[in-house]
């Protein structure tokens, strides 16, 4: 029953992706940090690398980081919060399929309008980076789209479970950006992250940031270690885990403290 | 004028009012305006550790304009974007009518509806980031650079907001337009960092395009001594054209205007 719902689930996410597609492309245009963070840091390095980035290597590095990051986007946690608020969600309780299934399926939706409008980005990257600061073996290619699967995994998941507190308290969007904060800082996504004190990286490991876009990145840019990609992804997919399972916890006990104000 | 110095006032003693009924948010909103501003040092001061000089500018420098940005996105957050959010909310459901029925100047009203005192946190975070930098200068700014700093201060906030209500304007048309703000917060942010630093393309939409330069990049260097006149006059002229641009196309959508519902 449930599964039989996904196809249909996922053509409507299509369709509601394409009808808002002026919003949809407003909302990837404000996805620029990468390339405003590329073309400081290589004003950086104009006159030398910088610890392993020379101006092409940070040109791999971060167009990559900008393709995962289009990959990987999500949103539920706005849904959520201005649903929960508005007691809207009652109308998902209603429909035999679990709504965190359904914000899946939206939101899983629009990525191959995502893929569609990240090719020029990719097509600009083949071309700058043909000079070997891409990763030339196939493994690390076949992997990557796992490691993406499981950077949107985490992404969505966190957004789930910061979405889930908007049953508590009022200010689950003021929480997130402070999830945001600390995703720009050890994701990779500012700095990357060999760039930062030694103990700052190794805090980084230990943190689910860095699953979410150093990983993909580090990882088809060669940047990442042979010997490391098998533990890096099982950590990823550990996190991944993890998150579902508080995500399932937070969901039903917010549930049960759930009652639709006006609707 | 006195008559729209009173109305100022009456608004901006409705907002604080209903700001003193939030004071868990102050709380809370305090102490995270005051994290961030220490968060947002950190790529500063990983780029620095690499680099003690950036085309031209020192770390010192550096944190001048990061500063300014502290302060100027405190200006955003706490005075401009709660009423430009309300207008659109107000376009969306059709009540702007409300508005202009009023009598008094539709912009005006709408531009002041809303403030949120708490964000003077921001000011003190900027005062602190200043303090620091010019301490590790070793000199503390002339009184005059002081002065062309706060006047570059005038011409950045008031660009602000005129960059605010062509947003706002734009909202007559496209209607969902949260999408919009979002992208504007989302280019806002390279305001950190001196505009000088970047080049070609960047260094152009940033300068002319979506003058960030004017907004902290300019006022920093003002309070360093390193502004010329000549930019100087040219910030101030191109506000001046910005702001009058922007009340031209805001006047233009307005006429646009079709009371949704209600």
């Amino acid at each position: 029953m449930r599964l039989r719902a996904i196809p249909t689930l996922l053509r409507i996410g299509l369709a509601e992706a394409v009808a808002y597609r002026a919003e949809f492309l407003i909302w990837l245009l404000s996805t620029n940090m990468p390339l405003v963070m590329l073309a400081l840091w290589s004003a950086a390095a104009a006159d030398g690398p910088i610890g392993r980035y020379d101006t092409q290597a940070l040109t791999a590095y971060f167009l990559t980081g900008l393709v995962v990051r289009l990959l990987t986007g999500a949103w539920v946690i706005w849904a959520l919060d201005a649903e929960i608020k508005a007691g809207t969600l009652s109308y998902r309780l209603l429909r035999p399929v679990p709504p965190l299934l359904a914000y899946a399926c939206e939101n899983l939706a629009a990525v191959p309008l995502r893929l569609l409008l990240s090719l020029p980005v990719t097509a600009v990257l083949l071309f700058t980076s043909s000079d070997g600061h891409l990763s030339g073996e196939p493994l690390r290619w076949l992997l990557f789209p796992l490691a993406v699967a499981g950077a949107w995994a985490i992404t969505f998941l966190a957004m789930s479970l910061v979405g889930a507190l908007a049953f508590y308290v009022e200010s689950a969007g003021s929480i997130f950006e402070l999830w945001m904060g600390l995703f720009g800082v050890f994701s990779g996504y500012l700095v990357p992250l060999d760039l930062y004190p030694p103990w700052m990286e190794a805090l980084s490991r230990w943190l689910p940031f860095r699953y979410m876009l150093a990983f993909p990145v580090e990882l088809v840019t060669g940047l990442l270690p042979a010997e490391r990609i098998a533990k890096e992804l099982l950590v990823q997919w550990l996190f991944v885990g993890g998150l579902l399972l508080l995500v399932s916890l937070a969901w039903r006990r917010g549930l049960r403290h759930f009652s639709a104000v006006g609707g | 004028m006195a008559r729209y110095l009173q109305l100022l006032g009456v608004q901006f003693r409705a907002s604080a009012a209903s700001a003193m009924q939030y004071r868990a948010a102050f709380l809370v909103e305090g102490v995270l305006s005051l994290f961030w501003a220490g968060w947002s040092l950190v790529p500063v001061l990983v780029l620095f550790g690499h680099r003690p000089v950036l085309q031209g500018w020192s770390f010192e420098e550096a944190l001048v304009v990061m500063g300014w940005f502290v302060l100027m996105k405190g200006i955003l957050e706490g005075a401009v974007n709660p009423s430009l959010q309300a207008v659109v909310e107000h376009i969306r459901k059709g009540t702007l009518d409300f508005v202009l029925l009023k009598p008094a100047d539709a912009q005006f009203l709408v531009s002041t509806a809303r403030f949120e005192p708490w964000r003077v946190v921001d000011l003190s975070a900027s005062l602190a980031i200043l303090a620091v930098a010019f301490h590790r200068l070793g000199r503390w700014p002339e009184p005059l650079h002081v002065l062309a700093a706060l006047l570059m201060l005038l011409c950045a906030t008031w660009t602000l907001y005129s960059l605010w209500i062509l947003v706002v304007s734009a909202a007559f048309h496209v209607v969902k337009v949260d999408n919009l703000a979002h992208l504007f917060a989302s280019i806002f942010d390279a305001a950190r960092w001196p505009v000088t630093v970047f080049r070609g393309f960047w260094r152009v939409l940033f300068t002319l395009v979506i003058p960030l330069g004017l907004m902290t990049t300019y006022p920093a260097q003002a309070l360093l001594g390193r502004l010329t006149a000549g930019t100087a006059a040219a910030a101030l002229t191109g506000s001046i054209l910005f702001g009058a641009f922007a009340r031209v196309m805001w006047l233009s959508s307005l006429k646009r205007y079709t009371s949704a519902s209600s």
